[in-house]
């Protein structure tokens, strides 16, 4: 496997030996890392809703986009400048302050989880030893952008679907912490990149027996609801609330929102690949040394991108299949099902790894 | 290992969080030299399908979701204790099972009385 931390520490050696002080050189590399995050935002966000609007077509017999460039590739780019051009508009009554703030929650809060999030062998930016729990706690903050967004903007719909999406995703992140708590059980880690190598000889999904299936399982759904997608996307059902908690915003404010959601989704997917698809790590099978060896030679971040790609497609899926969930039914699913179970699974892992009975 | 050894990761997290400050603050920039402008008092209503607003909008309802906050508090601060558990529960084996079994027994009674109390039921 190829090491990209060659690449920037022979990078950073080379800025110090030009004899710059110190504190420039981390401003210059600080500088780069953010371009570089923002460069691969902006990317994704745009490969994401075509991806999305591509799917969604295909699942509905459709085409798609397919009149903006060749099979519709620029159709994204138009929406993108049409959605700059177009008014900011502040409603007369909204909090101004907040309803302007919520915006820069949200995505702020999308952009340090992206760069927690491992691309491949030394591409990782943030990476603390308490690495998975820092990403759950950064994603509450998007909570708090939404519930913002909703209060501030005046309008009883709006309020209605940031209540409705708060207590989704205050409930969902509980049994989506918990499935990440069993996989943690397993690896006795909470590091990014000692998740990663711990599943070097095979994915935890594979490793973990029983409960690591069920855990992941839980994972996918509670990510879904996470998100606001598929089956429970009741913060933005339009038949009865227009369109959530960003009717009220226009143009480019209304557009970090749709941003958010998408890098949202990617985030999801990404730690879903990372805790229980090996992250980068390519697929190993104990004991196939050619099989591995020849799986070695496909960089490492096309591993990673490759399961992302795949979960968002699952949660895509998901949500051109199944119709939508009631509020009630939505919160008894997740207080009386999945909480216990994910409770039970975690018990289960803990006695798998206290005995020894995991591979 | 991050990506750059010479730099922490409180640094490194900064430069993402203010990445994501400078990226809406650069696109709302943009947007606000080359989007038109207009105003009219009709124009600044709330979007309630055409009907005109009635009352103020930042009201007091539903207790519904503020029960579920409430649990949602209880059953959170109880992951953040299983977090540290999580890590050294290998090296603890068969003590640390029982320990965090106590634990996690006392707070499924509290989700049980929730339950039975009827906090789960959505009316």
């Amino acid at each position: 496997m190829f090491d990209f931390g060659k690449w920037t520490s022979a990078f950073n050696d080379w800025l110090l030996g030009t004899g710059m002080a110190d504190w420039l050189a981390i401003l210059i590399e600080c500088v780069l890392i953010g371009v570089g995050v923002l460069l691969v935002y902006t990317v994704l966000a745009l490969f994401y809703i075509l991806y999305e609007r591509k799917l969604c077509a295909w699942f509905q017999c459709r085409l798609g986009p397919m009149r903006v460039g060749k099979w519709g590739l620029l159709q994204v780019f138009a929406d993108m400048f049409k959605i700059l051009i177009k008014e900011l508009i502040c409603l007369k009554g909204t909090d101004r302050f907040l309803f302007k703030l919520a915006p820069y929650l949200v995505i702020t809060s999308s952009v340090v989880m992206l760069a927690c999030l491992p691309w491949g062998n030394g591409l990782q930016i943030i990476d603390w030893n308490i690495g998975i729990f820092f990403v759950l706690a950064v994603s509450s903050v998007g909570v708090l952008g939404i519930l913002l967004a909703g209060w501030s903007s005046n309008n009883k719909y709006t309020l209605i679907g940031a209540m409705r999406s708060g207590a989704q995703m205050v409930s969902y992140e509980l049994s989506l912490g918990l499935a990440l708590i069993t996989i943690c059980v397993l690896a006795g880690t909470l590091n990014i990149s000692e998740l990663v190598w711990a599943q070097k000889d095979a994915w935890f999904l594979f490793k973990g027996h029983v409960p690591a299936i069920i855990a992941f399982i839980i994972y996918v759904i509670a990510a879904t609801a996470e998100t606001n997608r598929g089956p429970f996307d009741l913060p933005e059902a339009e038949h009865e609330l227009t369109a959530g908690y960003h009717t009220e915003y226009s143009g480019i404010h209304f557009g970090f929102f749709y941003l958010a959601e998408y890098l949202n989704l990617f985030i999801v997917s990404g730690i879903a690949s990372l805790m229980f698809l090996g992250g980068w790590m390519p697929l190993h099978i104990p004991g196939w040394d050619g099989f591995n060896a020849v799986m070695d030679f496909i960089p490492s971040p096309v591993w990673f991108l490759l399961k992302a790609f795949f979960i968002s497609f699952v949660i895509i899926w998901f949500k051109w299949t199944f119709p939508r969930v009631r509020i009630d039914q939505m919160l008894s699913f997740e207080w009386k099902y999945l909480m216990p179970f994910s409770l039970a699974n975690l018990v289960l892992m803990a006695v798998f790894v206290a005995f020894g009975w995991h591979f | 290992m991050n990506l750059l050894c010479s730099i922490s990761n409180a640094e490194l997290s900064i430069t993402a969080a203010i990445t994501g400050i400078g990226l809406v603050f650069a696109a709302l920039l943009i947007a606000k030299l080359i989007s038109p402008k207009s105003y009219s008092l009709r124009k600044a209503e709330p979007y309630e399908c055409g009907i005109p607003t009635r009352g103020h909008s930042m009201i007091q309802f539903k207790a519904g979701y503020y029960i579920f906050a409430i649990l949602f508090l209880l059953f959170d601060v109880e992951v953040v204790f299983l977090y540290p558990w999580s890590v050294v529960m290998r090296g603890m084996g068969p003590q640390g099972l029982l320990c965090i079994g106590i634990f996690m027994f006392v707070l499924v009674l509290g989700l049980a009385y929730a339950w039975k109390k009827g906090a789960l039921k959505w009316d």
